[in-house]
């Protein structure tokens, strides 16, 4: 089983209603799905359309055919008809517009008059889900109390949809009930239906995460209107900062004073909050920040995807002082490599940057429930009995890392952070032997932060020939080309970062004498990753397979890069 | 019980005769008479000879990047209430460099005392105008004299909504010691905007040219808005030395209902507890 739908319209359309709704519902019957959304940067206007992909395991990426076509308006159609599938339907709304003469695949469903007749003209995306219902095969029951959760103490607001729903459904029916039907899942178990930033937000909550300071930037935003939610359930306060730089200044602030905290932004929002890094390596308060990456320069392509910003983000800050940079492969490990992330801020007391990029961020997928047991809380607090009194924050020690405690926390005891290079006590220093041992106890922290970082997932041929090399959101399509790869009779493999930096190199090492090709896969012009590779390892990665059209790869594009280099 | 010399930390590396030599003292003598230990105070800088403040006063001290005071102090407010945060900084790192923050942060209203050493010019690198020196002054970058007006602090902090408006003047230290008490007691952002001669730097604004204008007007009603600005907007012949202005309304913390009682950072957490959360997306 594998349905294809693309809904697509102007923005403004409210797209992401009908996605949401017919997502949850398709995971509450049982269905696998992911849902990926191609928007541009205007509130109104312009073309914006979702992919939502049916399978009976959660599939890893969208397909270019498509099966079932909603156009909300006529540029839709024109935009994606030679995608269409010979056998496939376009949901239409033939109240506002006509297909051609010789299109025989249309499904005529009057989308704006019946949900005016329902109640509003707002509802025309009900009235498209139950359309898009009937043609599967599937019932009403679900999507109808999903609407009476989402308009709970609206019962007036639920009711109408229903009808909007039911209306859809039964002029649908009349023409292909159940054309593009999908077979139930016996796996009844309970799945989440959830985005990038969705995630990210869970776990930082998860984590224990109790500010976040931001200045609204997308792709990000999601993560802070995640916990803004959750305002008032979990003492998480969520502030929207004047601008960036105070937003990671706020963050250090809470974070020197005992809470953990969190910044998020993308590429450019990140360029203003870099002196705030190298402040946060200096005075070595922890800190998560979160980059959600899109196309640069400067303001680039504002809601489309890169990941262009690794070098950027791994050299950050000026001066020298150690820093942990982590990705995901996918939505799961997104959920517990956050969580990590807080772990090594707090054990290193250093800033730790997540990388997502808007391809990840704006992806929903069907998951299981996470492990909260898996899930790490320790502070690394030092105890009343751990210190030596006065207090020092500064401490030398053998690892670099100085016992932390909590201003306020142990009476008579102060702590001093200071921006200027400072001793023990935290207080300004300009003398050369100081200086150096600060710089050494600061850069020590790196021997034990490598040993922490976890090698990159291998997946494929265990004695490969030809290696993809990969970081973060590109897991899934690159998984699927290498399995179209050995589908093909290569002896493929897949070797994907998470932990980025410091670099992980032994898998990397053992993987790239064996090998006869080594490509890498990333969404940017320069192989940035294949740079950091040479640079730290010396190693050459032979061939570079790159995009930076503002678009997630698909495994087609993949595949036929490799056979054509091979 | 703490006396004002166990407030003081370390000798300083400013010029003698300088200003903010009588701030701090005034500064510790208000901590002491205000009976407060060093751990129970937070004070957050930026870069300048202000913002050395906290290497010479023993208590907490986030010594920060030039401009961005306010925000660590924002972000330790939340993360424990109890805290007395004290944001000392001067008139370059406040108004020029942290411009956005003093206007956002007077809006957000959180529960801190801020002290600007307002000598109009940058000391640390050497003589330059600031935001509030006054026209005509003439600097190594200013060669034929500031050209634009200077900032007035005072004026924006009420037009932008501040609740506690004050200027003093490092000449009258016991007003001074008096107006820190009074700030750091109010329930909400409050600001002092103090007069502070730079003896190396500024040759205008001297100690004589203050003391010959600098005077204590009778302020009948500090909730007066009108009469503060009037006030404010004094300067000239005459300054006028006061608190201006004084009228409380709700702090930025106190609308988080959650953060009442124990505060945040010491809480305990569970991950466990929040697995709950899952709900929303099944």
């Amino acid at each position: 089983m594998d349905v294809n739908i693309l809904v697509g319209g102007a923005a403004g359309q409210g797209m992401d209603t009908v996605m949401n709704l017919l997502g949850k519902t398709l995971v509450r019957e049982g269905f696998r799905i992911i849902y990926t959304k191609d928007y541009m940067s205007r509130v109104r206007g312009g073309h914006n359309f979702s992919r939502l992909r049916i399978s009976s395991q959660t599939p890893w990426t969208t397909n270019e055919t498509i099966d079932l076509l909603v156009a909300l308006n006529k540029e839709t159609y024109d935009i994606h008809r030679s995608n269409l599938a010979p056998s496939g339907r376009i949901i239409y709304d033939s109240g506002l517009f006509q297909l051609p003469d010789e299109e025989d695949r249309g499904v005529p469903v009057e989308l704006e008059k019946l949900a005016v007749e329902a109640g509003g003209k707002i509802m025309s995306n009900t009235v498209a889900v139950g359309a898009l219902l009937a043609m599967l095969g599937l019932e009403t029951e679900v999507a109808g109390e999903l609407l009476v959760e989402m308009f709970s103490g609206k019962e007036g607001v639920a009711e109408e949809n229903s009808t909007a729903l039911k209306a859809g459904y039964k002029v649908a029916s009349s023409h292909c009930r159940a054309c593009f039907p999908v077979t139930r899942r016996a796996d009844n178990s309970k799945k989440m239906f959830i985005d990038g930033n969705q995630v990210l937000g869970m776990a930082a909550l998860a984590s224990g995460c109790r500010f976040l300071s931001a200045y609204p930037m997308t792709p990000s935003t999601g993560v802070m209107n995640y916990l803004a939610s959750k305002n008032g359930k979990f003492p998480v306060v969520v502030e929207q900062a004047e601008d960036e730089i105070a937003a990671i200044n706020m963050a250090l602030g809470a974070s020197y004073a005992g809470v953990r905290s969190m910044t998020c932004t993308s590429g450019g929002g990140f360029s203003l909050m870099v002196e705030g890094l190298s402040l946060a390596g200096m005075i070595e308060t922890p800190l998560v920040i979160i980059v959600a990456m899109r196309p640069g320069p400067a303001t680039g392509l504002p809601t489309r995807t890169e990941q262009g910003d690794l070098n950027f983000i791994v050299h950050a800050g000026h001066g020298e002082f150690p820093r942990a940079v982590l990705c995901a492969t996918s939505h799961e490990d997104a959920f517990y490599r956050l969580n990590k992330a807080f772990d090594l801020a707090d054990r290193f007391q250093i800033p730790v940057i997540y990388l997502s990029d808007q391809h990840f961020a704006d992806t929903h997928r069907s998951l299981e429930p996470f492990d909260y047991n898996r899930l790490v809380y320790n502070r690394y607090f030092a105890t009343e009995q751990d210190i030596e009194k006065p207090y020092r924050r500064y401490t030398l020690t053998d690892s670099g890392i100085s016992p932390r405690i909590i201003p306020g926390k142990f009476s008579g005891e102060v702590v001093l952070v200071d921006s200027d290079e400072h001793d023990q006590d935290g207080h300004i220093i300009e003398d050369g032997q100081t200086r150096k041992k600060m710089v050494e106890k600061r850069m020590k922290k790196n021997i034990a932060l490598s040993a922490e970082m976890d090698e990159p997932d291998l997946y494929g041929d265990p004695q490969p020939e030809l290696l993809l090399i990969g970081w973060g959101s590109t897991y899934g399509v690159i998984r699927e080309a290498v399995d179209a790869l050995s589908a093909l009779g290569k002896k493929a493999a897949m070797l994907q970062f998470s932990d980025l930096w410091p670099l992980p190199q032994k898998r990397l090492k053992s993987l790239m004498s064996q090998v006869d090709y080594s490509f890498c896969v990333e969404n940017n012009v320069t192989g940035q990753l294949a740079e950091i590779i040479h640079r730290e390892t010396g190693l050459v990665i032979d061939q570079k397979i790159l995009k930076y059209d503002g678009r997630p790869f698909s495994s087609n594009e993949i595949v036929e890069e490799v056979e054509k280099r091979v | 019980m703490f006396k004002a010399e166990d407030y003081m930390s370390k000798d300083t590396a400013w010029c003698p005769g300088c200003g903010n030599f009588k701030i701090r003292e005034a500064l510790a003598e208000c901590l002491a008479e205000l009976k407060l230990s060093p751990d129970q105070v937070l004070i957050c800088s930026g870069i300048g000879q202000a913002a050395k403040m906290p290497h010479y006063i023993k208590t907490n001290g986030f010594n920060g990047l030039h401009g961005r005071a306010l925000p660590p102090a924002l972000g330790a407010c939340i993360a424990n209430r109890k805290l007395k945060v004290i944001v000392e900084s001067g008139d370059g790192d406040t108004y020029g460099e942290g411009g956005n923050h003093f206007i956002h942060n007077i809006r957000r209203n959180p529960d801190l005392a801020h002290f600007i050493h307002n000598n109009q010019v940058y000391g640390l690198t050497k003589g330059q105008a600031s935001p509030t020196s006054d026209p005509g002054m003439v600097t190594g970058v200013q060669t034929g004299g500031v050209a634009i007006p200077a900032l007035n602090p005072l004026s924006l902090s009420l037009v932008l909504g501040a609740g506690f408006v004050a200027r003093c003047y490092s000449g009258e230290k016991e007003h001074l010691k008096e107006t820190m008490k009074e700030a750091i007691s109010f329930s909400g952002y409050a600001l002092i905007d103090i007069l502070q001669p730079c003896v190396s730097f500024n040759k205008v604004n001297t100690y004589s040219w203050y003391n010959e204008r600098v005077y204590f007007p009778t302020i009948k009603d500090q909730k007066n808005w009108s009469d503060a600005m009037k006030l404010a907007r004094e300067w000239g012949d005459k300054i006028p030395l006061g608190i201006f202005y004084k009228n409380p309304r709700e702090t930025f913390t106190s609308s988080f209902k959650f953060l009442e009682g124990e505060p945040l950072a010491f809480r305990s957490f569970d991950p466990l507890d929040t697995s709950v959360a899952q709900d929303d997306f099944f």
